[in-house]
Formats: C-alpha cells, structure tokens, sequence
C-alpha cells in the first residue's frame, strides 16, 4: 500500500490534510537535489538576515 | 571609567557583552552577572534529548571566555536593581547571590552606570500543577529546556525504546504544559526527532505519538502563523504543519490548556471548554516563561517592581503597553530600543522584555482560560536586539546622554529559523523558514501581515545541513574565535 493511502486511513484529521508522495519524499533527502537548495535557501537567509540588521 | 553590568548570559546576554567589551576596549568596565558557568546552545539540545548529541557539544565554560574579552565574570544571579541606588549607596546597583561552587549564597553589590536586563525566561513548571514546582522540573515528565534536562530526557526516551523493542507498546506527547506557553518551535522538533529516532530503532509501529499545543492551529508557532510562496500559491503555514504530521503519523490535539499532571496521566482543557485526559507513557512539556522575579527598590527603599517590570515580571521597555484590544495592536506597539521609559541607563533584551501584547490572536475557553501562544523572542530576534542594545550603551557610554539610540523592532527585522525533523547526514530533514517582519504588520500587508517575497519555508535535508552549520557557527562565534564578529546574529 502507498505511504500516502496508509495515513490518509489513519483518521479524519489526517484525510483532509495534503501528504507528499514518493516522489516529493525521495527529493526531500535526494542528496544532489538538496545541495542545490541549500545554495538556493542560503542565498534567500542571507539575503533576509542582510534586512534584518 | 564607567561600568556596563549585563544580567544574563544567554543568546541575548552573551552578544550584549562580548560586543560592548570589544567596542568598549579596556576605557570602560563590562560585568557579565549569569547563574551558570556554562553557555548552552540551546537549539540544539534537540538533539541531546535523543541522544544524537552530548551536553559537552552543546555547552562550553564561560569563564575563560570572558577571561579572554576582559569581562569581569560573576557566576551569580541577580536578585534585586536599585536604579536609584540606596540611602548608602549613591550609585544605582544590583543585588546579586553567588551560585559558582564554593561561594554559594554570598551575596554582593555591584554598582553599574549601565544595565542591560538579558535575563532569559524562569522556567515557570510550577504554573501547572504536577509538571513541576518552584524547584524546577517535576518527576512525571522531561524537557529539553537545559542541557541537563536534555540528558535526562535522552535517558527516559532510550528506557521507552527498550520497552518496544521488547514488545511494550508506548505512548509519547509532546507539547506544552500550558495554556500560554511559548516555544512550540522547540516541541516541534523535538516530537519529530524522536519519530526519527524510533524509525532508525526500528520500533515506530510500536509507538503511538500525539502532539498537544495551547496553538489554536497547526503552524501558529506563536506568530500567528506565517503564509509562505510554494509552487505559485501563498499558503498558510498550516497546511504544511498539518501535512507533516500527517505524514509522520503524528496525532495533534490543538487548543489545549494543560490544567495537571500525574504519573502518566495529564488533564487538559479545550478552546471550546470541555475537559479531557490524555495518557502517556513518556511527556515532553515545555513550560510557560515568566520574568526571573527581580525585584526593584527606590532611593528610600521603596519596592517599586510594579514600575520597572510587567506583572508576568518581564522589563517595561519602549513598547506601547495600553494597545488594548486585539482590532487595536499596531506593528508599531513593538519596542524599538529596548530602553526602560522612567531609568534610562537600563535597557531589557531578548526573552527579558516584556512584550506589548501577544502575536497570535488571542484566544480563551467560555471557562475564561485563556489558551493563545505567548511571543517568541529567541534566537535571531533575540541577537539581533542584544547586540542593538550594546551599541546604544556603548554609545551613550563614550558620546554622551544625548547619543543616538540604535533600533531593532521585531516588526521590522527577519528571521531565519530551522527546526530539525530528525538528524543525520544523509537521512536528516528540517524545515528551513524565513519570516519578514517577525511581527506582522497588517497596516503595511493587510492579508498575511508579512512579505511573501521573504517568507518562506521548505523541508529537506539541506535544512538539515543548515541546522548542523549554524550549530558550529554559532558556538564558534560564541566562543569568540577569530573573525567571531563577521558571523551575523
């Protein structure tokens, strides 16, 4: 069964929420994926802590 | 020679001092005042509480340190501010008692030209009745609030791992022990790194996992939420709160007061009034914060507390504190530089001042129990003003009393913010966020209160690598290494 199927079973407040599929999962630790939004995330912080002091 | 005396020396206090020491050079004095003889970073005792870390990676001693700046260090708490010094005493001073080994109980007098009030939050555990007294921490729950209580939680959790590896089926919730606690950022980590740590211990399937928050939704954080760009729509942080949790297989019970405690067992009220008990086998509580219950005296020995410190003992400062209603607040209620309105050589920072009013939307049962989230002030936020602070002292110390005082409002300042969702290397994710302003300014953003262009958010093990960088950058930085300073707050 799909990860996905399981939760939205497990209960109503789980059901009317949005849970990521295989594909989002796998790209959240996808090692060459994340490097380049470390850059991207890095650049968005510093830009946000350079407005903020 | 004049002297700046800092009380605390936590985020806010320790970049207070190590600034105004490094400005001031050896013309003026810097006192720090600070009960622990150890600085703790505390965004990672997380990870100490599951074990991923020791409570030597997250703490160093302050003393050599200090050494190393020139601050005279005081391993003491403050008890008492005369900021009109006493009929013996024509300087403004603090009271302060030794807690450093050996000296425990001395109490002292330290005169200051200025004062900087960092002093952090009391852990208040004895606000709900069974999570703790005015001892500290009770014996039915754990926390994650120190280092120490971190190491105690790691140990409590491995026992429960333990229980399921042998077949005992176990119940853990995380959240807060009460109804106007604030720091759900740190519960948030916290519930989410033990489902890590229970999937790498291969017992997930034998834990149950409930989260309960005085939030009145998912994603509220104390901020009233944030709404964030994503795949070309601006959503509110709670649908992805509540898509993480749902996820994780993370049960959530929000608008929760936390009325009592016992063993394994806790009593909590609703928004809507009903009452409930809810059991557990292991509890992580964050406690409410409250001032650290310093007194103030006038010249004649008056107690004149009610005038220097809110009722929830945190320092007035420059804020408007008659806002009133909620349809009243305004971005500009905030405090822009953190100096007392009647002492004016004294100035609050970080956790220590007291905040105009709350961010979320306030919130109370038909019993009248009041269940909102309470401001953060920490980390960023929190530096940021530490180090505005100094630079208004330093200033008004070596330019004189008209000198211009620097500002540093929570609703005109970012954060960035990274809450882990479980550790490791290649395995580990966190949520990266930004917000801009910290408060939100619905005369300036009238939907969301903030800037979508700078607030944002996303979960991923870069998040994760961000968390791990900034814990060595920060203790580096605190450590005062070499080039300390060009590491922003």
């Amino acid at each position: 069964m799909k990860h996905e199927e399981r939760n939205f079973e497990k209960s109503d407040q789980f059901n009317l929420t949005m849970i990521p599929g295989a594909f989002a999962r796998k790209m959240r630790t996808c090692v060459i994926w994340q490097f380049i939004r470390f850059v991207a995330i890095n650049i968005k912080m510093i830009v946000v802590v350079g407005k903020s002091h | 020679m004049a002297r700046l005396v800092v009380l605390g020396g936590g985020v806010s206090g320790h970049t207070a001092a190590t600034f105004a020491a490094k400005w001031l050079g050896s013309s003026h004095e810097v006192v720090v005042v600070t009960p622990n003889s150890k600085w703790n970073w505390i965004p990672s005792n997380i990870w100490v509480g599951v074990g991923q870390m020791s409570k030597e990676e997250v703490t160093f001693d302050l003393a050599p340190v200090y050494a190393k700046a020139g601050i005279n260090f005081k391993q003491a708490k403050a008890v008492s501010i005369n900021p009109e010094g006493s009929e013996s005493e024509a300087k403004p001073f603090v009271t302060i008692e030794y807690t450093e080994s050996g000296r425990e109980g001395e109490s002292e007098i330290v005169e200051y030209d200025y004062l900087i009030n960092a002093t952090g939050p009391k852990l208040n555990f004895a606000a709900t009745p069974g999570l703790g007294d005015a001892n500290g921490l009770g014996e039915h729950t754990v926390s994650v609030c120190t280092a120490d209580h971190a190491v105690h939680a790691s140990q409590e959790l491995q026992k429960c791992i333990e229980k399921m590896k042998a077949g005992e089926r176990q119940k853990f919730l995380v959240g807060t022990g009460h109804g106007m606690c604030t720091c759900q950022g740190a519960a948030f980590e916290y519930i989410f790194n033990i489902e890590h740590e229970l999937k790498k211990a291969g017992v997930r399937d034998m834990a149950d996992i409930k989260w309960i928050s005085n939030e009145s939704f998912l994603g509220d954080f104390g901020m009233g939420g944030l709404h964030m760009k994503v795949g070309g729509y601006v959503v509110s942080s709670k649908l992805f709160a509540e898509s993480l949790f749902a996820e994780r297989g993370v049960d959530w019970l929000i608008g929760a007061h936390t009325s009592k405690v016992e063993e394994g067992k806790i009593e909590y009220e609703l928004l809507d009034g009903s009452k409930n008990e809810e059991e557990f086998d292991f509890a992580m509580l964050i406690p409410p914060f409250a001032g650290v219950g310093l007194k103030a005296y006038s010249k004649d020995g008056e107690d004149i507390t009610a005038t220097v410190f809110a009722p929830n003992g945190f320092m007035k400062v420059d804020a408007n504190y008659a806002a009133g209603a909620y349809e009243n607040w305004k971005a500009s209620d905030w405090p822009r530089t953190y100096q007392n309105p009647t002492y004016k050589n004294m100035f609050a920072a970080g956790i220590a001042f007291a905040p105009p009013h709350i961010i979320s939307k306030p919130m109370s049962s038909p019993n009248g129990t009041p269940i909102n989230p309470t401001p953060p002030r920490t980390g960023m936020p929190s530096g940021i003003i530490g180090k505005a602070v100094a630079h208004s002292v330093c200033d008004l110390m070596t330019k004189g009393e008209n000198a211009h005082l620097h500002e540093a409002s929570m609703a005109e300042m970012g954060a960035a913010c990274v809450a882990s969702a479980g550790k490791g290397l290649t395995t580990g994710t966190a949520a990266a966020m930004t917000v801009y302003p910290v408060v939100p300014d619905f005369e300036k953003y009238p939907g969301t209160g903030r800037d979508t262009d700078y607030t944002f958010g996303e979960i991923g093990l870069a998040g994760h690598w961000i968390k791990h960088i900034l814990h060595h950058l920060f203790l580096y930085k605190a450590k005062l290494n070499p080039g300390w300073t060009l590491i922003p707050e």
